[in-house]
């Protein structure tokens, strides 16, 4: 792999970066591989590296119906925290957080993880209960974190109305100064390239359209460019989980919403931190570029669309406004949408089922960028050992089945 | 020299008045009918901006939408402010005040710019991905200058003074866009009397036809828009909108409409009659069928030095002169791959200003206009095109070769001809956007050179949008599209009758987008494609090399079309570069996907009358008057204001919160207090099944519930965990009131509904929300029942009248339901009467009260007062996790009940059987005057480093003047068998506190007191 430096963009400047090599090669499928996995989005291709780089298992195929982090990962508002409720998805996003923390350098490629922290702002007597009790869970569990009241998030976003005369006066907020923002495309990209060097095939333009089956246990998937074998087969397909279990006979308890984002003009600096309300609802952060990244909920209805409805933006721009009246003749310039795949308890699915061989990451729903490489790294440890990682064991499908649900609706309703 | 640009004559701007503005600080004059774009070309203003990367100087390109540099800050006063507008939109206003977003201390002179020129090489698409990574600890400082760098224009500070507002519209066919073919089509629709809307972004109606060469009829063309105009606004159907952009296109036609009302008068919106006027105008229409007659946007060519103020569009050129008046330059040279590029060297001959040459990329053009322009004596160099443009702060020379498009090279020497003006035409794309939003990808054409729109259910293009470019068959056309509309809407078709257009006989256009150089793409000078984000041919080049291939992927690397006017200029030519590179066909490389907005719309549009005290509505109960009027702190519950407490004044001093809340709860406790209850849900449930349903929807049962009688009841979601509790009453053998929490109302309502509806449509059951019809009142306390016999004829001998029952009768000479429910432990009488009737009740209750001690409390004091005994509060005391067996109800849950019920086949999980679950309990803290933190965490080993196992938390916790201590409810692991244990709470600030695990009930355990 050509290493990426300062040095070297100007060595390669003076040769008219003529001499730079792809990012990725564009292999042909081989007939058979160790693992496949499903999906090229931020966590498959994370699983994909970290198999290859924690695990020795190199002889890996990443399969992708269209192109490399084409899905939820492109069109995500990359907010990065780990301040999460419950022991079990603290654990898991703050080992998350801990490997965000080192990863530009590990896999050598800029994915400019911003650690300009994430409020996450109350506006009733409840909410604050509820963000004390997050709060203190967090500490508790080594997870940074700090309550504030009014004045100290008016401190912090000096432009957001504090006022008592808002709707819903801001009461407080939590402070996790730990998180912040990463650049979607470069986490794709740069998990891509450095898997890549692994030498882990990355199969794009190539859709699964099924699994191979024999006495229970995986053999290989059909694509649309053949058949490829492995026993070993990880579905890390996002939105689609649902249609890709059904596939090989498994149902599982998700729901595929879309999930809308949008984004104002840039405009110059003015907005420092994430700012996230549940109540009010709606999120914003301010991209490099100067574009006003700007979400909240998953519209209502079920649908694989990979666009939203009006509604969704009028209300969600209707709470950026009232927390930010000066934003009012800012302008909105694109919305789009994804396709999350929602769990009843608002947790992830990462997961054997009654397929040997065949394992399930999905149901990550409106919040699951930030844990990509804690769940590319756990589910490659599960992969490799035939086991789950202990941090992954609590989101096993069995938990629908015992009613071991760990609900972190509570603590997130803007879940991201 | 003022407007030394301005022609003497033609376009359609009024000259006989002026307007004066200002562009960054320096007064300009133009006049009405000019866009903010025009007057700087009219007063020869090269450079309107800084490029966001290299901070080259840039100039106005195109002359509408797809204007990619001419983009500024508007706005005189602070909260007047609007960023990133486009010169090419917006209508000049006197004392318009502008000025460019990049560029430092100026536009003209850029420190920035040097940088750029230096420091350009360094940055090739993806810089940032490749580092800035050493020391891991920088990025966030290096990341603080890349943001200085970022961004357009800027927020104002002030808070918008101006409002915005929504309408609903239905239409049989909405026509998007007023050139010929839209015109002719909402003709078509509109005489056959469809309801018509159609909708034009521009200042005036008539598209392509306000700057266009040709006849109709045998007149300008603008006499026909005139006449079409007239007809149509007679048309009692029809509605014109001028200045109104069609910005979205959603399922099933579903169009959002963003109409300018004053944006093109003032920075703020002015007042008519006293009142501020609308500022912009979101109508959502929903159409029966849409026209899509949005026209086409031409390609610039993509060569060296393109950016260069003083290079433009062809079609803007003519747009220029023809439209505004105005010529903007001296010496202009076409590079062109088609004949529709000739217009504009024939417009600036006419207007009297010098055409250097025709650089035509074609062998051997042919067509009419090339022969007019051979018969006007103007060098036409075929075979060639400009390769480059010379030039620092505008166009000096143009440097034309021959080239081998095929070949991708230069095939001859080269010719510098001096020039001001490089003006260029690819060809035409057809704005194919909208019918994009909904999703349809389009298709490519190659013997058009452009994406067409695909097939969108109800939606027909027409015209340019169509890839019909020809005038009189673009009104054919048009005019085909509507009428077929209209049939669509059951209307009668109508029959042509066109107006006289003469044909033109045009050569073929040859496919060319990026213009070879002698020098590789890679080496020699800049070719820009999208100018907003500075993106290059060879940055595209670069890409496609790193093994970015999809298109998507190319986008993204390169950040093309990621800019305000998401590609509309550069977008084509990106992909046809990018399919060069890779080898492979335009089609096969496939566009990326065009989103809402079509053109940016502010927020505040948006929003409309949604924000402010309008964001969410607030609702009072019947007594709030009097509530504020007696001092109340307000809680928000749901959208409720509901009194937190009411703290009392006494020689000027102010009781605080707890001060207050202690007074209130020795009231309750010692006399009688009263709680305005009316925010609680209240749910009226009748039909034969009703109680069936009850028994279904909650835990426990209700088969044996008498009329007269009231009973708790515990209601879970499916997965076994508490969601909601309140009182049922059963009014009649087949009527009941059912209360929730405050904030549960709707969803509880929503939560029947949903069952009723999907899973049990055959029960006879009927569901009617009365939260806002009944106001409820708590009289609670050892003396509420002499008060209550004071004001009521009912019996409330405690015998006949028990606890747990309800009665009928009046109060207060008023009708009423009354309940002797207790959330407070103490005997209570809730009192519900017609709220209109309420207020009356209530003052009439504090004037018999006063003797009593009767004492208003509010939502804190109820809070102390269920606490200590041990009631829970849905959504405080659990979260969506707990089971009414966490809870100790176990006398609530009816597993031997006759139906299965919500929750059941849950709770027999292993997991929610498990007997070391979080379990609610009391917490009694070692010293009396600490009050827990709710939320705080609760651990059995104090000393355990981090990650400490949390074994519960704290749900409720307050002071209690009763029981003279802090107390707190709070869920513990196994905590039903933990009674008299210690516990530990470790706080933020190093304190860990200790509390013995109780029994949630503090007081009055038998409930003697609420029984008297
Ligand atoms: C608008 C929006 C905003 C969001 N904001 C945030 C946020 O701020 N913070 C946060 O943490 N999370 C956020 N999320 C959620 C986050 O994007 C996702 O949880 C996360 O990206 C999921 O990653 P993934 O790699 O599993 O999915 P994806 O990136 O969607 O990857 C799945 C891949 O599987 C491929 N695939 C599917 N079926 C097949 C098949 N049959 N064969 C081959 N390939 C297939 C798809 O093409 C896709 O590339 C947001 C999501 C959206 C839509």
């Amino acid at each position: 792999m050509q290493r990426y430096s300062g040095f070297g963009l100007v060595k390669h400047a003076l040769s008219h970066h003529e001499n730079w090599e792809r990012q990725w090669r564009n292999p042909t499928p081989k007939k058979s591989y160790d693992v496949i996995i499903v999906g090229g989005g931020g966590h498959g291709l994370a699983t994909a590296y970290y198999l290859a780089k924690e695990f020795g298992v190199t002889n890996v195929a990443v399969i992708e119906k269209g192109w490399l982090g084409g899905g939820n990962t492109a069109r995500n508002t990359t907010i990065v925290r780990s301040n999460y409720l419950w022991d079990e998805s603290a654990a898991l996003y703050e080992h998350a957080m801990k490997l965000w923390e080192g990863l530009s350098q590990d896999i050598n490629y800029n994915v400019m993880f911003s650690q300009r922290g994430v409020l996450n702002v109350g506006h009733t007597l409840q909410d604050m209960r509820d963000i004390q009790r997050r709060v203190n869970a967090n500490r508790l569990n080594g997870i940074d974190g700090e309550v504030l009241d009014a004045k100290g998030v008016q401190a912090l976003v000096p432009i957001m109305d504090c006022s008592k005369n808002a709707r819903y006066p801001v009461m407080g907020a939590s402070w996790q100064p730990r998180a912040g923002v990463a650049r979607h495309d470069a986490v794709a990209w740069g998990y891509a390239r450095a898997a890549d060097a692994l030498g882990v095939d990355l199969l794009q333009n190539t859709e699964v359209t099924g699994f191979k089956i024999r006495d229970g246990q995986i053999y290989g998937v059909h694509t649309n460019r053949g058949d490829i074998e492995a026993k070993t087969v990880g579905c890390v397909t996002a939105g689609n989980s649902g249609v890709m279990a059904k596939m090989a006979g498994i149902k599982l308890p998700l729901e595929s919403h879309p999930l809308q984002a949008l984004v104002s003009e840039p405009i110059k600096p003015i907005l420092d931190t994430v700012v996230m309300s549940n109540h009010v609802h709606g999120y914003i952060s301010q991209s490099d570029k100067g574009d006003l990244v700007i979400g909240a909920g998953i519209d209502g209805y079920n649908g694989y669309g990979q666009r939203g409805s009006y509604p969704t933006v009028e209300h969600t721009l209707q709470a950026i406004v009232e927390m930010f009246p000066i934003f009012s003749r800012v302008r909105m310039n694109r919305q789009w949408g994804g396709i999350v795949d929602t769990c009843p308890d608002a947790c992830p699915i990462l997961s054997k089922t009654k397929v040997k061989g065949l394992y399930f990451n999905c149901g990550w729903g409106t919040g699951g960028f930030k844990a990509t490489p804690g769940s590319g790294h756990v589910f490659a440890a599960s992969l490799a050992k035939g086991e789950m990682h202990p941090i992954a064991a609590p989101f096993s499908i069995d938990r629908f089945n015992t009613g071991a649900l760990i609900d972190e609706h509570g603590a997130a309703g803007v879940a991201h | 020299m003022s407007q030394p640009n301005r022609l003497k004559t033609g376009g359609r701007v009024d000259r006989s008045r002026q307007l004066t503005f200002t562009f960054n600080g320096q007064r300009y004059q133009g006049h009405p009918g000019d866009t903010l774009a025009s007057a700087l070309l009219a007063n020869g203003v090269d450079i309107v901006n800084r490029s966001f990367k290299y901070s080259r100087p840039r100039g106005i390109v195109a002359a509408g939408a797809e204007e990619p540099n001419g983009i500024v800050q508007l706005g005189s006063t602070e909260a007047g402010q609007v960023p990133n507008v486009r010169a090419t939109q917006q209508a000049l206003y006197q004392d318009l005040s502008a000025r460019s977003t990049n560029g430092w201390p100026n536009v003209q002179r850029d420190l920035m710019g040097l940088v750029g020129k230096l420091g350009g090489q360094f940055m090739p698409p993806g810089f940032y991905y490749k580092t800035f990574m050493a020391p891991a600890s920088m990025w966030l400082t290096y990341e603080k200058y890349i943001r200085k760098a970022a961004g357009l224009g800027r927020s104002p500070t002030e808070n918008d003074p101006d409002i915005y507002d929504h309408r609903h519209q239905h239409c049989d066919v909405l026509v998007v866009g007023a050139g010929p073919a839209g015109l002719s089509a909402a003709l078509a629709a509109g005489r056959a009397g469809a309801r018509v809307i159609l909708v034009d972004e521009q200042e005036e109606m008539g598209g392509s036809l306000l700057s266009s060469r040709e006849s109709i009829d045998d007149a300008p063309a603008t006499t026909w828009v005139e006449k079409v105009l007239k007809e149509l606004s007679e048309l009692e159907h029809v509605t014109l909108m001028p200045r109104t952009t069609a910005n979205g296109y959603h399922d099933h036609n579903f169009v959002t409409l963003h109409e300018r009302c004053t944006e093109h008068l003032a920075d703020l919106a002015p007042r008519a009659g006293g009142r501020r006027q609308v500022r912009s105008r979101m109508h959502r229409v929903r159409a029966g069928q849409v026209v899509l007659a949005s026209g086409a946007h031409e390609r610039p060519l993509v060569y060296a030095g393109n950016d260069v103020p003083g290079n433009m569009l062809a079609g803007a050129v003519s747009t220029y002169i023809r439209r505004y008046g105005v010529a903007p330059g001296n010496r202009l040279v076409l590079s062109t791959s088609n004949d529709d590029g000739y217009r504009s060297a024939l417009d600036w001959a006419e207007a009297g200003r010098e055409v250097v040459a025709i650089a035509d990329a074609r062998q051997n053009p042919d067509g009419e206009l090339v022969e007019q322009a051979r018969a006007k004596g103007i060098q036409i160099i075929a075979g060639s095109a400009v390769i480059e443009a010379r030039g620092d702060k505008r166009v000096a020379a143009a440097k034309v070769a021959k080239i081998d498009i095929e070949g991708f090279k230069v095939t001859g020497p080269v010719e510098e001809l001096a020039c001001d003006t490089i003006a260029s035409s690819g060809g035409f794309s057809p704005v194919v956007h909208l019918a994009s939003h909904t999703g349809s990808r389009p298709t490519w054409n190659e013997e058009l050179l452009g994406f067409m729109p695909s097939p969108v259910k109800g939606m027909t293009p027409t015209g340019g949008a169509h890839g019909v470019y020809a005038l009189g068959q673009v009104i054919a056309d048009g005019f085909k599209a509507g009428s077929a509309a209209g049939e669509a809407c059951g209307f009668e078709r109508q029959d042509a009758s066109l107006p006289k257009v003469d044909e033109r006989r045009e050569g073929a256009a040859v496919a060319l987008y990026q213009v070879p150089h002698q020098k590789a793409t890679l080496r020699g000078p800049k070719q820009f494609v999208d100018m907003q984000n500075d993106v290059t041919a060879a940055a595209i080049e670069l890409a496609t090399r790193e093994g970015f291939e999809s298109i998507e992927h190319v986008k993204r690397y390169t950040a093309m079309g990621f800019g305000t006017d998401q590609g509309k200029l550069g977008n084509i030519n990106g992909m046809a570069i990018a399919a060069r590179c890779l080898g492979r066909t335009i089609p096969e490389v496939g566009t990326t996907v065009f989103r809402p907005n079509y053109t940016p719309v502010s927020f505040g549009a948006i929003v409309g009358r949604h924000c402010g005290e309008l964001f969410d509505p607030e609702r009072y109960t019947a007594m709030h008057q009097w509530h504020v009027e007696n001092g109340a702190e307000f809680e928000d519950v749901g959208q409720w204001k509901r009194p937190w407490y009411f703290p009392r004044t006494v020689n000027g001093k102010t009781e605080t919160m707890h001060e207050a809340v202690a007074r209130e709860c020795s009231a309750v406790r010692e006399k009688v207090g009263i709680l305005d209850a009316s925010t609680l849900g209240k749910i009226d449930i009748q039909g034969p099944d009703a109680r069936e349903f009850l028994g279904r929807v909650y835990t426990n049962k209700w088969a044996k519930l008498a009329p007269g009688r009231v009973r708790y009841g515990l209601m879970c979601k499916d997965d076994g965990m508490v969601f909601d509790d309140g009182t049922t009453s059963c009014l009649a053998e087949n009527h009941f009131l059912m209360t929730t929490s405050t904030g549960g109302a709707a969803t509880v309502l929503e939560w029947l509904e949903i069952w009723h509806q999907t899973e049990w449509p055959e029960l006879d059951v009927y569901f009617n929300s009365v939260t806002d019809h009944w106001a409820t009142m708590t009289v609670t306390g050892p003396e509420a029942r002499k008060l209550m016999a004071e004001l009521t004829d009912i019996d409330l001998d405690k015998d006949s009248f028990k606890f747990m029952d309800w009665r009928e009768g009046k109060v207060a000479g008023v009708p009423a339901r009354v309940f002797r429910i207790s959330f407070t432990g103490e005997l209570a009488y809730e009192i519900n009467v017609q709220a209109n009737y309420a207020m009356h009740v209530w003052k009439k209750l504090f004037a018999h009260g006063d003797k009593y001690g009767l004492t208003p409390y509010g939502t804190e004091t109820m809070h102390v007062l269920r606490a200590e005994k041990g009631f829970i509060i849905a959504g405080q005391d659990t979260d969506g996790s707990v089971t009414p067996e966490d809870l100790g109800m176990h006398w609530a849950i009816g597993y031997d009940k006759p139906n299965s019920w919500i929750g059941k086949r849950a709770l027999t999980r292993p997991d929610t059987k498990r007997t070391d679950r979080k379990q609610m309990v009391g917490l009694k803290p070692k010293d009396p005057s600490v009050v827990l933190e709710e939320g705080a965490q609760i651990v059995f080993d104090p000393n355990h480093a981090i990650p400490m196992p949390m074994k519960g938390h704290v749900t409720s916790s307050y002071y209690s003047p009763t029981l003279q201590s802090g107390f707190a409810l709070a869920v513990v692991m196994g905590g039903h068998q933990k009674m008299g244990e210690t516990v530990y709470l470790p706080m933020v600030d190093g304190q860990v506190h200790e509390a013995e695990i109780v029994s949630p009930i503090f007081l009055d355990p038998k409930g003697e007191r609420q029984n008297v």
